[in-house]
């Protein structure tokens, strides 16, 4: 029986509807990420935590673990952060109004902004830490 | 002579009695005004008399011949090749159980719409009250004659396939959602409060993730997504003053 979940022959059963925006149009594309990114932030959050706890074991512990996040692949990994966070807060706005029934008709309008928005933030952000 | 264009169809095959389905592949001359159904019923045809396809009026008003084709949500018979791209790929809707190759079970969008009172084909004004309560009394069944399509939905089901989270069957989808705001806007009768109460929950309105795909496949241009957005409006409308310890006179669901 093919379930909920397929969408493209029998390779692509295991992943989840929601996931597969493959052929979509923008909203698709947009609610995914959107998920993936909340996703994302709640596991930089306990990481964070995890990491701040190095501060428990002295000056030293901590002075080490900063020089370790000062290599490219980690800064890349910051600019990575950042458009997420943008992109998730941004497209969160734009969620809470339309969803709240205020400029439904304007919503593809609202996601081109959100997204104008998410580049710039991750621009500036690339500048900043690359500079 | 030129020779006749030719497209390849990839054709997902379902057996209900067999594990995994399969593609099947056909190549079928088209001409510039082919339509995806008229190259399956040429297949079935001239091919394989096996191949199961629903369809009916052959011009995008009865809404039985909905299945994906490219990935995409489509009426087959209004949905010419012309537009596509060779190959073809053809499935049938996701999130239906597959009856038979590109034939699916309708019962759970029927079964979403229950709920709302299936207020997609209501008795008319012209029938009047009691010819319509006739119409509908128990062991009759509605006479169809006596009743009339005020939407523009076809209860096609490409909404429910396209939607992102409409995979869980706790979820009303978007077309039981559109119906219940339309119900609301004009309730003829219909227990506006009960509705109210019903989409108003986390699987009714609210699970909508505003992925707009369903207005984006919808062939009636019903736009089930905005739509939803304006039943949220109406929610919180009801539930803010409610909140706050107000009644909003504006804002009283007719019974």
């Amino acid at each position: 029986m093919i379930g909920a979940g397929l969408r493209r022959g029998d390779k692509r059963r295991l992943v989840p509807r929601w996931l597969d925006p493959h052929g979509r149009h923008l909203g698709s594309w947009a609610f995914v990420a959107n998920r993936l990114t909340g996703l994302g932030l709640v596991v930089y959050l306990y990481l964070h935590l995890v990491i701040l706890s190095t501060l428990l074991r002295g000056p030293e512990a901590w002075d080490g673990m900063v020089e370790l996040f000062r290599r490219p692949v980690f800064l890349a990994f910051d600019l990575l952060l950042v458009a997420g966070l943008a992109f998730h807060g941004f497209n969160g706005l734009r969620v809470a109004l339309v969803g709240s029934g205020l400029l439904v008709d304007r919503h593809k309008a609202l996601l081109v902004a959100a997204g104008t928005l998410v580049g710039l933030v991750t621009l500036v952000a690339a500048v900043r830490i690359v500079g | 002579m030129n020779t006749p264009r030719t497209v390849l169809f990839k054709v997902l095959r379902t057996d209900p009695a067999a594990p995994v389905p399969r593609y099947d592949e056909f190549r079928v001359p088209v001409g510039s005004r082919t339509t995806v159904l008229d190259a399956l019923l040429a297949v079935r045809r001239l091919k394989d008399p096996g191949l199961a396809v629903r369809h009916s009026c052959l011009h995008g008003s009865c809404g039985t011949c909905g299945m994906r084709v490219n990935g995409r949500e489509v009426l087959a018979c209004v949905t010419r090749l012309q537009e596509l791209g060779d190959p073809v790929v053809v499935e049938p809707l996701a999130g239906a159980r597959v009856v038979g190759d590109l034939v699916v079970d309708m019962e759970p969008l029927y079964r979403r719409l229950e709920p709302v009172g299936r207020p997609l084909l209501r008795a008319s004004e012209r029938a009047g009250p009691d010819r319509a309560e006739a119409a509908a009394a128990p062991g009759t069944g509605p006479v169809l004659e006596e009743l009339e399509r005020f939407e523009d939905c076809i209860e096609c089901g490409l909404c429910l396939s396209a939607c992102p989270v409409a995979g869980d069957p706790r979820f009303l989808g978007p077309a039981a959602l559109a119906a219940a705001e339309r119900v609301l806007e004009e309730p003829r009768g219909t227990e506006g409060r009960a509705v109210l109460g019903l989409v108003d929950d986390a699987h009714g309105a609210w699970r909508c993730h505003l992925a707009f795909e369903c207005s984006a496949v919808c062939p009636a241009g019903v736009d089930p997504g905005g739509t939803i957005m304006r039943l949220r409006r109406r929610l919180l409308a009801d539930r803010l003053p409610r909140l706050v310890g107000k009644s909003h006179p504006h804002q009283e669901v007719p019974s």
